[in-house]
């Protein structure tokens, strides 16, 4: 792949931690539409517990024990390095495994 | 959007599952032979980018948030198929990692934020683009756009599946009318979002953007 991508990849990630370790300090705390929706008309108490929510980073790491802005930090940080490696990986294996291969040359 | 557990009866969620799975398994063949090498590390980048983005939520009126779906932003930089893909990897990775979105619902927020906000947001995205491909900034503006449809669209997903498979008693018609009502409001964060976003990209790297028409080459695909 030729450098200039590289440089682009790279400058979307500074971005993207950007996203998840700064901006997202600032997210509102009120439900999104769906839950707001849910509680409007009779229905959010019908939400299970979730399954995992004892994981250490469940709910964007409330369970870490440390300050807000830490665990938010820490969950935005690893969020992002868990979805790159997994997208990357996913779609390496897609192109290499030859899922969907054809006659026609891949990189056209 | 993240539906949790408890909302939808289990054969409901259940049959979703199954209907994701095998969208899922045909976009891994589609994206096996469209996808190019330098386009891989491209929608890793989408993915983790998605991801951060769904991590601010923006207010929207008194008392309610919205935050990006990011279906067809993810779509127009990397195609539809690879689309779904990023959204059910970012679902995924949500609902196992961060207790966001039930681990029995993932198939129907699949269908939600992957099957209509990435693949049906980017049909609209290709539609919308015929009438905007001349003017300055066309691609970002039918993405925009495009986006901001994406999410009353999402929403009505949901309302379907509640009115199959609801476990509460709520009507759906007001159920309806309340999903459509705030998801029009939030739609419009999506739509200003993914055309800065888009924008972005085409100011600095266009040939990078799949969903440009003239860069797309003979990669030929099945979706549009």
């Amino acid at each position: 792949m030729d450098r200039r991508t590289w440089y682009f990849v790279i400058a979307g990630l500074i971005v993207a931690l950007l996203f998840a370790v700064v901006v997202s300090q600032f997210a509102s705390d009120d439900p999104d539409g769906l839950e707001y929706v849910a509680e409007q008309q009779g229905f959010l108490d019908t939400a299970e517990d979730h399954s995992l929510g004892d994981a250490p980073l469940a709910d964007y790491g409330g369970n870490l024990g440390g300050s807000d802005r830490m665990n938010t930090a820490i969950a935005g940080i690893a969020g992002v390095a868990v979805t790159l490696a997994a997208g990357w990986g996913l779609f390496w294996l897609a192109r290499r495994s030859g899922l969907g291969a054809t006659s026609e040359p891949k990189d056209g | 959007m993240h539906i949790p557990d408890g909302f939808i009866n289990g054969t409901t969620s259940a049959a979703a599952g199954v209907v994701a799975a095998g969208g899922v398994g045909a976009a891994l063949r589609q994206t096996g032979r469209y996808l190019n090498e330098r386009q891989v590390p491209l929608a890793g980048l989408v993915a983790a980018f998605v991801f951060a983005a769904q991590m601010f939520n923006f207010p929207v009126l008194g008392g309610m948030s919205g935050h990006l779906l990011g279906g067809v932003l993810a779509a127009v930089l990397v195609g539809p198929w690879a689309g779904l893909l990023i959204i059910t990897v970012v679902l995924l990775v949500q609902a196992v990692l961060f207790a966001d979105g039930g681990l029995s619902a993932l198939g129907l927020s699949t269908i939600n934020m992957g099957f209509i906000g990435a693949m049906l947001g980017y049909l609209i995205y290709r539609v919308v683009l015929r009438v905007t491909s001349r003017a300055t900034n066309g691609v970002a503006v039918a993405a925009g756009f495009a986006a901001f449809l994406s999410v009353p669209l999402a929403a009505m997903g949901f309302v379907v599946q509640f009115a199959i498979g609801g476990v509460a008693a709520s009507s759906t018609g007001t159920v309806l009318t309340a999903m459509l009502g705030t998801h029009l409001l939030i739609g419009v964060g999506e739509g200003i979002l993914t055309a800065l976003v888009i924008g972005a990209v085409m100011a600095s790297r266009p040939d990078l953007v799949y969903g440009v028409p003239r860069y797309q080459g003979n990669r030929t695909e099945a979706l549009v």
